[in-house]
């Protein structure tokens, strides 16, 4: 009995595959209804970020490396209205990712890659001024339906705005 | 006193074996329920893109794949970039729409995991996720393995 057992198991064993499934998250804006206006957006609160076909980045219409955005963003949540061009407050903020059609996906990975890690940075240091060791530390002991006060204090905006065609400069 | 209590026994202690049958079933079991037997052939070349800023996704059942490279051919050569569902190439990305309405009427807290080459340009990403968006399932994961050179 315990052979043919084992026999099962290993063969288990072996077809297996535990892989986690590791990505990046984000929430897709809902359909937008046509007859409604979305809502205005004040020009300084949106940190823009253009992607061209040849993976060269403009941040807020100054050409700069993806090394940058992180900084960048940085600046843009936390100025708390301190800089007239960056963000009002950082519930207000948003960092807006426009792409070419022919942009390649792994440049558009690492440009959202670096928005996030800035605003993970953000809220771990959210996080230890509240007396966590971290954000996941503080993320854990939330019950499941309470408000997540770091993530309501400096909300994740990004926005994937529509490409181009391509077609026009 | 402690004379009358001690007692040598000549066998040797051996760990009872009795309870092996039923380990073995455990692990047995548990394999047989974590094991998922069908898996689906990818036609499509997807090197997923490396990044540092990932999330595991926990409730697997949650999640739906779709796969977005250039076609794997006969030979080692590549064609033009597709998107695969589940078994099937997707032709007309319109069929995207009613594929993925018909998936979150069933699982309402869909996640759709985009398993993108690399190499693909973001039009097409953009044309799904425009589908996507008129289909409702709003959850989506850029799926990224961890950078391994930046440790």
């Amino acid at each position: 009995m315990a052979d043919i057992a084992f026999l099962l198991l290993i063969f288990f064993l072996v077809t297996t595959t535990i892989d986690v499934d590791t990505g990046i998250g984000m929430t897709l804006p809902p359909e937008l209804d046509e007859e409604i206006e979305p809502p205005p957006v004040k020009e300084r609160n949106i940190l823009k970020i253009l992607i061209n076909e040849q993976g060269q980045v403009l941040l807020e219409d100054l050409p700069s490396g993806i090394s940058q955005i992180r900084e960048e963003v940085r600046t843009h949540v936390t100025n708390d209205g301190a800089d007239a061009r960056y963000a009002e407050s950082a519930d207000k903020a948003v960092v807006s990712i426009k792409t070419d059609r022919l942009t390649p996906y792994d440049m558009y990975i690492q440009t959202l890659d670096e928005v996030w890690m800035a605003y993970f940075e953000l809220w771990d240091a959210e996080a230890r001024q509240m007396g966590y060791e971290n954000y996941q530390a503080y993320r854990a002991t939330l019950e499941p339906g309470q408000e997540n006060a770091i993530r309501e204090k400096i909300p994740a905006q990004i926005s994937l705005a529509e490409p181009d065609d391509g077609s026009d400069s | 006193m402690s004379k009358h209590f001690t007692k040598k026994s000549k066998a040797k202690p051996e760990i009872s074996t009795a309870s092996l049958p039923d380990i073995i079933f455990m692990l047995l079991i548990f394999f047989m329920v974590t094991t998922v037997l069908r898996e689906t052939t990818v036609q499509v070349r997807t090197i997923l893109p490396q990044a540092e800023a990932l999330t595991k996704i926990e409730q697997k059942r949650y999640v739906s794949y779709i796969w977005m490279g250039p076609e794997k051919l006969i030979g080692n050569r590549f064609g033009e970039t597709k998107v695969q569902i589940d078994d099937a190439l997707v032709d007309d990305l319109a069929t995207i729409r009613l594929i993925m309405y018909r998936k979150l009427t069933e699982e309402p807290r869909l996640i759709v995991s985009l398993r993108v080459d690399e190499e693909s340009e973001m039009g097409i990403v953009t044309d799904v996720q425009q589908e996507l968006r008129k289909a409702g399932s709003l959850r989506i994961n850029y799926s990224s393995k961890r950078d391994v050179t930046n440790l």
